[in-house]
């Protein structure tokens, strides 16, 4: 099967100062998967999602996005690329002056004209997709847990149906039944909207529950992609320290049990 | 998908015979195109159909807009009483409509706005009650403060020397730039525009009283106050109010150390020692702007203006602003960081608070300044 890679990272350095974060940096989203991305703390997990996204600019290297090279892009092009993705960023980013339903359609309202009772209905759709109440609309953030924000957050990630959304770190921060129901809400909605999905995460649980593949980040640049099959068999000391520690094992328990089950 | 083609393309093919009605969207139904495709379906007449079909075997792409407005006319015509099909979708096609059907459920956008005039009474109740509450825990937060001072009188040990020290040096030494430029400028403009009056009477050797007194007694040490409550004041309640936000104060409550003592206290002695030093400087400066256009524009010596200066102004002159100046240091520093501990819940209620903590302390200063001037005029100095 040939696999179409929508966002194409290339030879990618980032330095802040005389410190490297990346050297050579090779990475590629393939369209339709669930891409999980993990590295110890310092790797540059989150300057690797801003380079992608344009808030950080590499010193060297090449971004492709959908088949064209940042660099060549004029900013119309650029906004319109913008319009295809959706971030949800760790603790949500929800602009704290706007309600749950105005953060949802904060970039519809910017980029469509779309009437005002339109604008509810979909706000009502995203709302219920990513599992809120109804009530949670009129709400703003402060009023709201950490799990509802991120949720609050996904469905404002979702506000113009992108191809492809960036999470960083959904399941940080919430409890285990809330991580595992988080899990659940982004792969039924990876199935359901058929999205291609960027996760960094920590959250070896997730890894196992929702991705197709991993990119580990060490030593400046991706060491190894593949699945988490792969993964478990890779000699490498940090990603066998990664995988096979205690937590490792445990999320190994928990997914067979879950298959038993 | 330029705006031409989404004019012209044709987005829904509609095949009536008498009590069918089939429906064909075509091209792609997303979110970029919902308020077209939203139009034409909005004219469709609902009125007496039997049967209504969705043929999606032509539809290009779908997202959830589309989905839902698929689904949306859908109910409609259900509601008017036809049986609706949906035919040739794909299995996510499928999964999309039965997903958006769980979001039929109207939300609403805004808090309930509820009626404007009783809003308007409600709002005007909970300032007031609000401004009441400040007064009144201000005064708590007073004592608070006096307590702490107190106790670290007795025991000096207790004072953050470094914190304090930095302070000083941001709230006081930093600001001398800025309040010694200004208040030169006002001095000049005060003497310019005095002395023009005065002109009119011949008076115009009363001009250094007119600065004098001005500046010794009221104009150095306000102009000090509300430019160090603008600086400091908000500075203060910014730092203390995202330091509450991050929970940094509770982590300090929660290892023994009192941000009273840790936090306030470094504030509010550096704005007492600071205030009354910039007081001083602004007065300086003051009577340097008034000197310099009574030179330029009355022809007075320098020498002369300083001799004028001491018969002018007598020692209270200067007296009565020191007296005050502590006194406003302390206020501005203790509003100031009360903000600050108030703030809570998101990054707006600092700016909340900030704006509160300028307003509240500038008032704070007049008032006080102008229950001094009462004090002072009837103890006679």
């Amino acid at each position: 099967m040939e696999r179409e890679a929508i966002i194409e990272v290339r030879g990618v350095r980032n330095q802040f100062g005389s410190q490297v974060i990346h050297d050579q940096l090779d990475l590629d989203i393939y369209r339709g998967e669930v891409l999980g991305i993990v590295g110890g703390s310092g790797t540059g997990k989150s300057v690797l999602l801003r380079t992608i996204l344009g808030l950080n600019k590499p010193a060297a290297g090449r971004i492709g996005l959908f088949g064209k090279a940042r660099s060549d892009m004029t900013s119309a092009e650029e906004r319109a690329v913008e319009r295809r993705w959706g971030v949800l960023f760790q603790d949500g980013a929800l602009f704290s002056s706007l309600t749950v339903a105005q953060n949802i359609q904060v970039a519809l309202k910017e980029h469509l004209h779309l009437p005002q009772y339109l604008l509810d209905e979909i706000a009502a759709v995203k709302i219920a997709l990513v599992g809120l109440p109804v009530e949670a609309g009129p709400k703003f953030p402060s009023e709201l847990s950490g799990g509802m924000r991120k949720r609050a957050g996904l469905a404002r990630a979702l506000a113009l149906d992108p191809e492809i959304v960036f999470l960083d770190e959904p399941t940080a921060g919430l409890d285990p039944i809330g991580a595992a129901a988080f899990d659940d809400l982004i792969k039924n909605l990876q199935e359901t909207l058929g999205l291609t999905v960027f996760m960094v995460t920590h959250d070896l649980d997730s890894l196992y529950a929702i991705c197709n593949r991993i990119a580990v980040l060490a030593e400046k640049r991706v060491l190894v992609t593949g699945t988490i099959d792969e993964m478990t068999r890779q000699d490498h000391p940090w990603i066998k320290e990664y995988f096979h520690g205690p937590r490792g094992r445990a999320a190994v328990a928990a997914k067979t049990r879950n298959a038993v089950a | 998908m330029s705006d031409q083609a989404t004019a012209s393309q044709t987005w829904l093919e509609v095949s009536d015979d008498a009590a069918s009605l089939v429906l064909r969207p075509l091209g792609d139904w997303v979110v970029s195109h919902a308020a077209v495709i939203d139009q034409l379906l909005n004219h469709l007449d609902t009125r007496g159909r039997r049967a209504v079909t969705f043929d999606l075997s032509h539809l290009g792409k779908l997202d959830t807009a589309g989905a839902w407005l698929i689904y949306r006319t859908g109910r409609t015509f259900e509601r008017a009483g036809a049986k609706v099909t949906i035919a040739g979708a794909t299995g996510p096609q499928a999964t999309l409509l039965n997903a958006v059907a769980k979001g039929d459920r109207p939300v609403r956008v805004e808090p309930h706005p509820g009626n404007i005039f009783t809003n308007l009474i409600v709002r005007m109740g909970h300032a007031l009650e609000e401004a009441g509450q400040t007064v009144l825990s201000l005064v708590g937060f007073f004592g608070l403060v006096l307590e702490t001072l107190g106790k670290t009188l007795v025991n000096p040990r207790r004072l953050r020397v470094t914190s304090t020290v930095y302070h000083m040096e941001q709230t006081g030494l930093n600001a001398v730039p800025i309040v010694a430029l200004i208040t030169f400028l006002i001095g000049a403009v005060m003497a310019y525009q005095g002395g023009d009056q005065l002109k009119k009477f011949g008076a115009e050797v009363f001009t250094v009283n007119l600065v004098a007194a001005g500046f010794l007694r009221e104009m150095g040490i306000l102009l000090t106050a509300i430019m160090v409550a603008g600086r400091s004041g908000s500075a203060f309640t910014a730092q203390i109010g995202s330091m509450k936000l991050r929970e940094e104060i509770d982590a300090m409550r929660t290892l023994g150390l009192d941000p009273m003592e840790v936090l306030v206290l470094p504030r509010v002695i550096a704005l007492i020692i600071m205030v009354p030093i910039l007081g001083f400087i602004a007065a300086m400066m003051g009577l340097m702007g008034g000197g310099l256009v009574v030179w330029l524009d009355l022809g007075m010596s320098p020498q002369m203006y300083i001799e004028r200066l001491y018969s002018a102004a007598d020692f209270w002159d200067g007296a009565v602003a020191f007296i005050k100046a502590p006194v406003f240091g302390l206020m501005i520093a203790m509003i100031g960081c009360y903000e600050g501990l108030k703030v809570e819940g998101s990054a707006e209620s600092v700016g909340q608070r900030t704006t509160a903590s300028v307003v509240e302390s500038i008032f704070t200063v007049i008032v006080i300044d102008a229950v001094f001037s009462i004090l002072f005029v009837n103890i006679g100095i």
